[in-house]
């Protein structure tokens, strides 16, 4: 018998191209790298200055999304970009894929989106594969199965010019979520509940396996929201066994073999086998998690909504306690909020979306806070308005914009004002990461939504008991009007 | 490009706060840029100066010439969060060569590794003992992987064999990553013909 290996050890040893020594670092092959305009221009600039063209264009895969404006184009026809300089570095890509052959799904194009929601809903994604990108949330496609993670830009010029990059093996956490989830919790709620477990350095050296019930149960949305959020906890990649949920979701879509069982075979043999050992284990009790939001200005700073603001255990948290204008052992519920922002990497999805509807279907934002929701891509603002959800949002106030980083990383224009307090779906809460003085608050869709209603940072089971309660008269009102008949 | 890293003799500045995130080494709004060159005055640019642009004068960062404190003594985690590779540019162009912290980000440690800056990971013990004398002046010998400082009993670190090798020698990355080529090709083949 082999030795039992993980979901990451399969995944690694497949792509071994030369094996580490003491010495070197091994060679691991890079199945698909996704590019965008912040973080290529520099390496392109390398590799041209080597006289070297983009080695495998056919595995390599660019969009714009984050210095892109989420406005349309002004009467003048102009888009509206922050800066000239923005402008320029979408330009500058727009000009690098067209001299090397690499696909772009630019302004224009129906698969453009926010790139770690593109990938997947292209099927550029897809499991057994390793994914890189010069971004730290490419831990994203690791919900596929994939062995995904972020690099630098020095790294992109390496995969650019080699489809390979140097590097040692990291260690392996398992972090099994055990239990069945409660209704109204969302994946983003399990990824703040891990990553508060684990700490916002704990992951550090480590690939996360994400495992257990609660795991298993959550759609790909959830999944990928999970793995997303690896980083937060330092974990360069995120993982999730493929299974029937997986084969489900690919299905048909645009990139995946030709031959798709024969590839889904393939993809269920990558599971962890049974007895197979990891460097960390981590249980979480599924079942124990609620609604959560961060009160801090790291992302493992989290705690159930409603519960109070943790006595300070370092200056460190006294700074950020401080910063964010609360006070330790007051709840976070009071303090009005200025901005809600849905979108980004983490739930700019479809689900997402529906989630934050289903709250504010029939209700209003509440006066005075500035609601933004920015679909993850093309694909997903075409589903979402094929389904009427923008109107929804429109008629509660919300503005409803262009597919987007936008308020995640607010590099585009779209940023939350100095002091002001945002409750976003997006990944990180440092402090002026929404925008310079900006304090944020992350959470769920569904969260943001009721506190969009609410003024101030809601549980949104609230809004959801009363949402089920209503449909469950309505049925038995239905139920009713049919005997009569 | 970086310079060679052989032997570093320079003060200290210390930022002991825990969790030092990217976005606060050089928020987003400078990424727009094409270059990595002339980031060091968007480094902790929100720590540096006021919104209109002037500068913080409390700041420590403004307070020191960075020339003579080639070294920052930096608080755990550090480097967290964002991949940008603009942190250590921004860094390096500052004026640092060297960061210790008892605990730095992966993708940023490789990233800094390919700039000239190296990384260092020291006990908590070390940390606090070369935080409490910011004024005299420390050595990092790559070669030896030593920090000394004064008569007091050097301290030992590790860094990746081959980065530290490239770091003492000047060894392109790239260019050696290149002379895989052949057993990259074979790889594809390999995987064509399954």
């Amino acid at each position: 018998m082999p030795d039992p290996k993980t979901l990451f050890d399969k995944v690694w040893d497949a792509h071994v191209v030369r094996s580490e020594t003491a010495d070197t670092p091994g060679v691991l092959y890079i199945d698909l790298h996704l590019v965008h305009e912040v973080t290529s221009p520099q390496a392109f600039s390398e590799i041209e200055a080597r006289g070297l063209k983009v080695r495998r264009p056919d595995r390599t895969y660019a969009t714009l999304d984050h210095s892109t404006p989420t406005l349309p184009a002004g009467l003048n026809g102009l888009k509206p970009y922050v800066t000239a300089q923005a402008e320029a570095q979408v330009h500058r890509l727009e000009k690098n894929c067209a001299a090397h052959g690499v696909p772009l799904a630019g302004w224009g194009s129906e698969d453009r989106g926010v790139v770690h929601v593109m990938g997947p809903e292209l099927g550029l994604t897809q499991p057994g594969m390793t994914v890189v990108c010069g971004d730290s949330h490419t831990a994203t496609h690791g919900a596929f199965g994939a062995l995904a993670f972020g690099i630098g830009t020095s790294e992109v010029g390496h995969v650019l010019a080699t489809q390979c990059l140097l590097q040692r093996k990291a260690k392996a956490m398992r972090v099994t979520v055990d239990g069945r989830l409660q209704p109204g919790v969302s994946g983003k709620d399990v990824a703040l509940a891990v990553i508060a477990a684990i700490g916002f350095g704990g992951g550090t050296g480590y690939v996360i396996e994400y495992a257990g019930e609660a795991v298993r149960s959550l759609d790909m949305e959830g999944r990928m929201t999970l793995c997303n959020m690896s980083i937060e906890a330092g974990a360069r990649a995120g993982m999730i066994a493929p299974d029937q949920t997986t084969i489900d979701w690919l299905r048909g879509r645009k990139h995946v073999p030709a031959d798709y069982e024969a590839a889904t075979a393939e993809w269920l043999k990558l599971a962890t086998d049974p007895g197979a050992s990891f460097d960390k284990e981590v249980v979480i009790d599924g079942a124990a998690i609620r609604p959560m939001a961060t009160w801090g200005t790291t992302p493992d700073a989290g705690a159930p909504i409603g519960t109070p603001v943790p006595q300070p255990q370092s200056d460190s948290d006294r700074k950020a306690i401080a910063y964010m204008g609360f006070t330790a052992g007051e709840a976070t519920t009071s303090q009005p909020v200025d901005v809600v922002f849905i979108g980004s990497c983490t739930n700019g999805r479809l689900p997402d979306l529906r989630a934050a509807a289903e709250v504010l279907r029939g209700r209003k934002v509440k006066p005075g806070l500035r609601m933004l929701v920015v679909p993850g891509s093309e694909a997903v603002r075409r589903d979402a308005e094929a389904e009427g959800l923008h109107e929804v949002f429109i008629a509660a106030g919300a503005e409803w914009r262009i597919p987007g980083c936008s308020m995640c990383i607010a590099m585009n224009g779209d940023f939350v004002a100095p002091g002001q307090l945002a409750v976003s779906t997006s990944n990180r809460n440092f402090e002026g990461r929404q925008g310079k003085d900006a304090r944020t608050i992350l959470a769920s869709p569904a969260t943001a939504a009721a506190t969009a209603v609410a003024g101030v940072l809601t549980d949104p089971r609230v809004y959801l008991r009363e949402a089920t309660a209503l449909k469950q008269s309505s049925a038995a009102r239905e139920t009713v009007g049919a005997q009569n008949v | 490009m970086s310079e060679p890293f052989q032997v570093l003799t320079s003060r200290t500045v210390t930022l002991s706060q825990a969790n030092i995130d990217t976005d606060q080494i050089i928020p987003a709004r400078f990424l727009t840029t094409t270059s990595r060159e002339g980031l060091g005055k968007a480094a902790f640019y929100d720590w540096r100066y006021e919104t209109d642009g002037s500068e913080k004068p409390e700041a420590i960062l403004n307070r020191i010439d960075p020339a003579e404190h080639r070294i920052l003594l930096a608080g755990k985690n550090f480097a967290c969060g964002s991949s940008r590779e603009h942190a250590p540019w921004a860094l390096y162009d500052y004026g640092f060569r060297a960061v210790i912290s008892t605990e730095i980000a992966d993708i940023f440690t490789s990233n800094a590794l390919k700039n000239g800056l190296l990384p260092i990971v020291v006990s908590q013990n070390v940390w606090d003992d070369l935080a409490s004398q910011p004024d005299q002046p420390v050595t990092i010998d790559l070669q030896a992987s030593q920090i000394r400082r004064g008569n007091a009993q050097p301290v030992s670190f590790t860094v990746e064999s081959f980065a530290r090798e490239c770091l003492l020698n000047g060894v392109d990355t790239l260019g050696w990553l290149q002379s895989n080529l052949p057993e990259i090709e074979a790889y594809e083949r390999s995987r064509e013909t399954v």
